[in-house]
Protein backbone atom coordinates (compact mmCIF):
# COMPACT_ATOMS: atom_id res chain seq x y z
CA UNK A 1 0.00 0.00 0.00
CA UNK A 2 1.31 3.86 -1.15
CA UNK A 3 2.45 5.74 1.62
CA UNK A 4 -0.55 8.54 2.33
CA UNK A 5 2.09 11.27 1.67
CA UNK A 6 2.86 9.79 -2.06
CA UNK A 7 0.27 12.48 -3.23
CA UNK A 8 1.85 15.44 -2.53
CA UNK A 9 5.39 13.93 -4.72
CA UNK A 10 5.86 16.76 -7.64
CA UNK A 11 6.60 14.59 -10.43
CA UNK A 12 8.26 16.59 -13.47
CA UNK A 13 6.57 15.66 -16.84
CA UNK A 14 8.00 17.75 -19.20
CA UNK A 15 11.48 18.32 -17.83
CA UNK A 16 14.17 20.90 -19.52
CA UNK A 17 17.15 19.71 -19.34
CA UNK A 18 20.16 21.87 -20.30
CA UNK A 19 23.24 20.30 -22.50
CA UNK A 20 25.83 18.20 -20.30
CA UNK A 21 23.73 18.38 -17.15
CA UNK A 22 22.10 15.47 -15.33
CA UNK A 23 19.07 17.92 -13.30
CA UNK A 24 16.32 19.81 -15.17
CA UNK A 25 16.56 23.89 -14.75
CA UNK A 26 13.27 23.64 -15.11
CA UNK A 27 10.34 21.51 -15.36
CA UNK A 28 6.45 21.60 -16.06
CA UNK A 29 5.53 19.26 -12.87
CA UNK A 30 2.07 17.86 -12.12
CA UNK A 31 1.88 21.29 -10.12
CA UNK A 32 2.10 23.73 -12.79
CA UNK A 33 -0.84 21.36 -14.55
CA UNK A 34 -2.93 22.07 -11.26
CA UNK A 35 -2.13 25.86 -11.12
CA UNK A 36 -3.18 26.12 -15.07
CA UNK A 37 -5.95 23.92 -14.43
CA UNK A 38 -6.70 26.32 -11.77
CA UNK A 39 -6.67 29.78 -13.94
CA UNK A 40 -8.35 27.85 -16.69
CA UNK A 41 -11.35 27.04 -14.69
CA UNK A 42 -11.11 30.82 -13.32
CA UNK A 43 -10.93 32.05 -16.93
CA UNK A 44 -13.82 30.17 -18.43
CA UNK A 45 -15.93 30.54 -15.36
CA UNK A 46 -15.50 34.55 -15.55
CA UNK A 47 -15.69 34.30 -19.01
CA UNK A 48 -19.17 32.67 -19.25
CA UNK A 49 -20.28 35.17 -15.89
CA UNK A 50 -19.29 38.04 -18.28
CA UNK A 51 -20.78 37.06 -21.87
CA UNK A 52 -24.53 38.97 -21.17
CA UNK A 53 -24.02 41.68 -19.56
CA UNK A 54 -27.79 41.61 -18.76
CA UNK A 55 -29.66 43.88 -16.05
CA UNK A 56 -31.42 41.37 -14.87
CA UNK A 57 -28.23 38.38 -14.31
CA UNK A 58 -29.11 35.40 -15.33
CA UNK A 59 -27.28 32.15 -13.39
CA UNK A 60 -23.41 32.22 -14.56
CA UNK A 61 -23.93 36.08 -14.00
CA UNK A 62 -25.62 35.91 -10.54
CA UNK A 63 -22.58 33.53 -9.62
CA UNK A 64 -19.96 35.86 -10.77
CA UNK A 65 -21.47 38.76 -9.29
CA UNK A 66 -21.97 37.24 -6.07
CA UNK A 67 -17.71 36.12 -5.92
CA UNK A 68 -17.40 39.72 -6.73
CA UNK A 69 -19.62 41.67 -4.11
CA UNK A 70 -17.91 38.72 -1.65
CA UNK A 71 -14.54 39.72 -2.03
CA UNK A 72 -15.29 43.56 -2.29
CA UNK A 73 -17.25 43.54 0.83
CA UNK A 74 -14.47 41.87 2.26
CA UNK A 75 -12.32 44.33 1.38
CA UNK A 76 -14.37 47.63 1.84
CA UNK A 77 -14.92 46.73 5.37
CA UNK A 78 -11.88 45.61 6.49
CA UNK A 79 -9.83 48.77 4.37
CA UNK A 80 -11.93 50.78 3.32
CA UNK A 81 -12.91 52.38 0.27
CA UNK A 82 -9.27 53.29 -0.11
CA UNK A 83 -8.42 49.24 -0.48
CA UNK A 84 -10.53 48.90 -3.39
CA UNK A 85 -7.48 49.58 -5.54
CA UNK A 86 -5.96 46.42 -4.29
CA UNK A 87 -9.33 44.72 -5.46
CA UNK A 88 -7.56 43.10 -8.39
CA UNK A 89 -5.00 41.36 -6.30
CA UNK A 90 -6.93 40.43 -3.78
CA UNK A 91 -9.81 39.24 -5.88
CA UNK A 92 -6.86 37.12 -8.04
CA UNK A 93 -5.58 35.85 -4.76
CA UNK A 94 -9.14 34.09 -3.64
CA UNK A 95 -10.00 32.64 -6.46
CA UNK A 96 -6.36 31.44 -6.94
CA UNK A 97 -6.34 29.25 -4.15
CA UNK A 98 -10.12 28.60 -3.75
CA UNK A 99 -9.91 26.93 -6.79
CA UNK A 100 -6.43 25.41 -6.32
CA UNK A 101 -8.11 23.76 -2.79
CA UNK A 102 -11.49 23.03 -4.83
CA UNK A 103 -9.92 21.21 -7.34
CA UNK A 104 -7.30 19.31 -4.69
CA UNK A 105 -10.48 17.63 -3.90
CA UNK A 106 -10.95 15.84 -7.37
CA UNK A 107 -9.79 12.24 -6.82
CA UNK A 108 -6.61 11.81 -8.85
CA UNK A 109 -5.64 15.56 -8.46
CA UNK A 110 -2.26 17.41 -7.06
CA UNK A 111 -3.26 19.62 -4.86
CA UNK A 112 -0.93 22.25 -5.00
CA UNK A 113 -1.39 24.52 -2.19
CA UNK A 114 -0.43 21.72 -0.19
CA UNK A 115 2.73 23.17 -0.79
CA UNK A 116 4.98 24.96 1.72
CA UNK A 117 6.62 26.62 -1.54
CA UNK A 118 4.06 28.02 -2.95
CA UNK A 119 1.89 29.05 0.40
CA UNK A 120 4.85 30.78 1.39
CA UNK A 121 6.16 32.15 -2.24
CA UNK A 122 2.14 33.79 -1.70
CA UNK A 123 2.61 34.95 1.68
CA UNK A 124 5.64 36.34 1.18
CA UNK A 125 4.89 38.35 -0.93
CA UNK A 126 2.03 39.76 0.38
CA UNK A 127 3.98 40.32 3.46
CA UNK A 128 6.40 42.06 1.43
CA UNK A 129 4.11 44.08 -0.74
CA UNK A 130 1.86 45.05 2.33
CA UNK A 131 5.30 46.46 4.01
CA UNK A 132 6.16 48.12 0.83
CA UNK A 133 2.83 49.84 0.97
CA UNK A 134 2.98 50.72 4.62
CA UNK A 135 6.56 52.74 4.39
CA UNK A 136 5.19 54.43 1.01
CA UNK A 137 2.44 55.55 2.28
CA UNK A 138 3.47 56.71 6.35
CA UNK A 139 7.00 57.06 5.85
CA UNK A 140 9.33 56.11 8.89
CA UNK A 141 6.04 56.68 10.70
CA UNK A 142 4.96 53.16 9.78
CA UNK A 143 7.30 51.75 12.69
CA UNK A 144 5.11 53.71 15.15
CA UNK A 145 2.94 50.57 14.68
CA UNK A 146 4.82 48.65 16.58
CA UNK A 147 4.43 50.49 19.91
CA UNK A 148 0.81 50.91 20.23
CA UNK A 149 -0.88 54.94 20.61
CA UNK A 150 -1.29 55.28 24.73
CA UNK A 151 0.76 52.78 25.60
CA UNK A 152 3.38 53.53 28.73
CA UNK A 153 6.93 54.17 27.50
CA UNK A 154 8.44 52.14 30.26
CA UNK A 155 6.48 49.36 28.54
CA UNK A 156 8.20 49.77 25.54
CA UNK A 157 11.63 47.38 25.66
CA UNK A 158 8.91 44.64 26.37
CA UNK A 159 6.09 45.45 24.09
CA UNK A 160 8.07 47.05 20.75
CA UNK A 161 10.49 42.92 20.68
CA UNK A 162 6.81 41.27 20.99
CA UNK A 163 5.31 43.35 18.56
CA UNK A 164 7.94 43.01 16.10
CA UNK A 165 8.27 39.27 16.54
CA UNK A 166 4.25 38.87 15.37
CA UNK A 167 4.39 41.45 12.79
CA UNK A 168 7.12 38.90 11.69
CA UNK A 169 5.30 35.70 12.02
CA UNK A 170 2.74 36.97 9.96
CA UNK A 171 4.01 35.13 6.60
CA UNK A 172 4.80 31.93 8.13
CA UNK A 173 1.57 31.74 9.80
CA UNK A 174 -0.15 32.30 6.76
CA UNK A 175 1.66 30.06 4.85
CA UNK A 176 2.01 27.43 6.95
CA UNK A 177 -1.91 28.18 7.92
CA UNK A 178 -2.95 26.98 4.40
CA UNK A 179 -0.58 24.50 3.87
CA UNK A 180 -0.55 22.33 6.80
CA UNK A 181 -4.71 22.70 6.73
CA UNK A 182 -4.33 21.41 3.01
CA UNK A 183 -2.00 18.53 3.91
CA UNK A 184 -3.42 17.34 6.82
CA UNK A 185 -6.70 17.05 5.13
CA UNK A 186 -5.45 14.75 2.55
CA UNK A 187 -3.25 12.28 4.45
CA UNK A 188 -6.35 12.14 6.96
CA UNK A 189 -8.10 11.11 3.63
CA UNK A 190 -5.69 8.76 2.46
CA UNK A 191 -5.29 7.37 6.07
CA UNK A 192 -9.24 6.24 6.51
CA UNK A 193 -8.98 5.24 2.77
CA UNK A 194 -6.45 2.72 3.59
CA UNK A 195 -8.52 1.47 6.92
CA UNK A 196 -11.41 0.67 4.24
CA UNK A 197 -9.60 -1.98 2.29
CA UNK A 198 -7.76 -3.31 5.69
CA UNK A 199 -11.29 -4.01 7.31
CA UNK A 200 -12.39 -6.44 4.71
CA UNK A 201 -16.05 -7.01 5.42
CA UNK A 202 -16.70 -3.78 7.54
CA UNK A 203 -14.78 -1.93 5.50
CA UNK A 204 -17.95 0.37 5.06
CA UNK A 205 -17.79 1.90 8.60
CA UNK A 206 -14.42 3.74 7.40
CA UNK A 207 -15.90 4.62 4.01
CA UNK A 208 -18.41 6.65 6.10
CA UNK A 209 -16.48 9.05 7.93
CA UNK A 210 -14.23 8.77 4.71
CA UNK A 211 -17.38 10.43 2.87
CA UNK A 212 -18.25 13.04 6.39
CA UNK A 213 -14.46 13.63 6.63
CA UNK A 214 -14.54 14.81 2.31
CA UNK A 215 -17.34 16.98 3.19
CA UNK A 216 -15.58 18.45 6.06
CA UNK A 217 -12.44 18.90 3.71
CA UNK A 218 -14.35 20.67 1.19
CA UNK A 219 -15.62 23.40 4.13
CA UNK A 220 -11.80 23.11 5.08
CA UNK A 221 -10.76 24.18 1.45
CA UNK A 222 -13.09 26.97 1.04
CA UNK A 223 -13.09 28.12 4.32
CA UNK A 224 -9.39 28.39 4.24
CA UNK A 225 -8.95 30.60 1.03
CA UNK A 226 -11.63 32.70 2.86
CA UNK A 227 -9.64 33.13 5.83
CA UNK A 228 -6.07 33.69 3.81
CA UNK A 229 -7.75 36.51 2.10
CA UNK A 230 -9.25 38.14 5.12
CA UNK A 231 -5.83 37.90 6.81
CA UNK A 232 -4.51 39.95 3.29
CA UNK A 233 -7.29 42.16 4.23
CA UNK A 234 -6.38 42.72 8.26
CA UNK A 235 -2.58 43.20 6.96
CA UNK A 236 -3.35 45.58 3.76
CA UNK A 237 -5.44 47.61 6.58
CA UNK A 238 -2.70 47.70 9.63
CA UNK A 239 -0.47 49.18 6.12
CA UNK A 240 -3.04 51.33 4.66
CA UNK A 241 -4.80 53.48 8.21
CA UNK A 242 -2.44 52.41 10.89
CA UNK A 243 -4.84 51.46 13.64
CA UNK B 1 17.25 3.63 21.26
CA UNK B 2 16.95 3.04 17.26
CA UNK B 3 16.44 6.34 15.36
CA UNK B 4 12.76 5.16 14.14
CA UNK B 5 11.24 4.66 17.33
CA UNK B 6 12.39 7.89 18.49
CA UNK B 7 10.61 9.49 15.60
CA UNK B 8 7.87 7.83 16.49
CA UNK B 9 7.79 8.79 20.48
CA UNK B 10 8.23 12.20 19.20
CA UNK B 11 5.96 12.55 16.49
CA UNK B 12 3.45 11.38 19.81
CA UNK B 13 4.87 14.17 22.03
CA UNK B 14 4.40 16.75 19.31
CA UNK B 15 1.18 15.61 18.46
CA UNK B 16 -0.26 16.40 22.60
CA UNK B 17 0.14 20.30 21.46
CA UNK B 18 -3.11 20.07 19.64
CA UNK B 19 -4.85 19.69 22.97
CA UNK B 20 -4.66 23.60 23.46
CA UNK B 21 -6.06 24.44 20.30
CA UNK B 22 -8.71 21.90 20.90
CA UNK B 23 -9.59 24.30 24.30
CA UNK B 24 -9.30 27.12 22.07
CA UNK B 25 -11.28 26.37 19.28
CA UNK B 26 -14.11 24.92 21.88
CA UNK B 27 -13.55 28.53 23.91
CA UNK B 28 -14.42 30.05 20.59
CA UNK B 29 -18.02 28.24 19.31
CA UNK B 30 -19.01 28.65 23.19
CA UNK B 31 -18.82 31.85 23.83
CA UNK B 32 -20.16 32.19 19.79
CA UNK B 33 -23.00 30.31 20.83
CA UNK B 34 -23.51 31.92 24.27
CA UNK B 35 -23.51 35.08 22.15
CA UNK B 36 -26.37 34.11 19.58
CA UNK B 37 -28.43 32.78 22.60
CA UNK B 38 -28.29 35.70 24.29
CA UNK B 39 -29.07 38.28 21.28
CA UNK B 40 -30.24 36.23 18.78
CA UNK B 41 -30.25 39.68 16.19
CA UNK B 42 -26.51 39.82 16.70
CA UNK B 43 -26.12 36.85 14.90
CA UNK B 44 -24.61 38.36 11.82
CA UNK B 45 -21.85 40.14 13.32
CA UNK B 46 -20.25 37.68 15.22
CA UNK B 47 -20.83 34.41 12.85
CA UNK B 48 -17.58 36.07 10.56
CA UNK B 49 -15.30 36.80 13.39
CA UNK B 50 -16.00 33.38 14.68
CA UNK B 51 -15.23 31.38 11.70
CA UNK B 52 -12.04 33.50 11.01
CA UNK B 53 -10.99 32.45 15.08
CA UNK B 54 -11.68 29.20 14.41
CA UNK B 55 -9.49 29.20 11.28
CA UNK B 56 -6.64 31.00 13.18
CA UNK B 57 -6.54 28.92 16.21
CA UNK B 58 -7.19 25.53 14.26
CA UNK B 59 -3.72 26.25 12.39
CA UNK B 60 -2.22 26.24 15.77
CA UNK B 61 -2.84 22.72 16.02
CA UNK B 62 -1.36 22.53 12.27
CA UNK B 63 1.76 23.79 13.49
CA UNK B 64 1.88 21.14 16.36
CA UNK B 65 0.63 18.20 13.82
CA UNK B 66 3.04 19.40 10.77
CA UNK B 67 6.20 18.68 13.37
CA UNK B 68 4.89 15.58 13.72
CA UNK B 69 4.35 14.71 10.51
CA UNK B 70 7.97 15.65 9.49
CA UNK B 71 8.64 13.73 12.26
CA UNK B 72 7.18 10.68 10.51
CA UNK B 73 7.56 11.15 6.85
CA UNK B 74 10.28 13.59 6.59
CA UNK B 75 12.88 12.85 8.83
Amino acid sequence: MASPVAQFQVKPIFPVVPEGESLPFYAFTNSSVAMVAAVVVAAVFFWLATRKRAMVPGRWQSVGELTFEFVANMIRDNVGKEGMKYFPFIFTLFCFVFIGNMLGMLPYSFTFTSHIAVTAAMAVFIFVGVTIIGFARHGVHYLHMFFPHGAPLATAPILIPIELISYLSRPFSLSVRLFANMTVGHIMLKVLAGFVIALGAFGFIPFIVVGGITVLEFFIAALQAYVFTILTCIYLNDAINMH
Amino acid sequence: MEAEAAKMIGAGLAAIGMIGSGIGVGNIWANLIATVGRNPAAKSSVELYGWIGFAVTEAIALFALVVALILLFAA
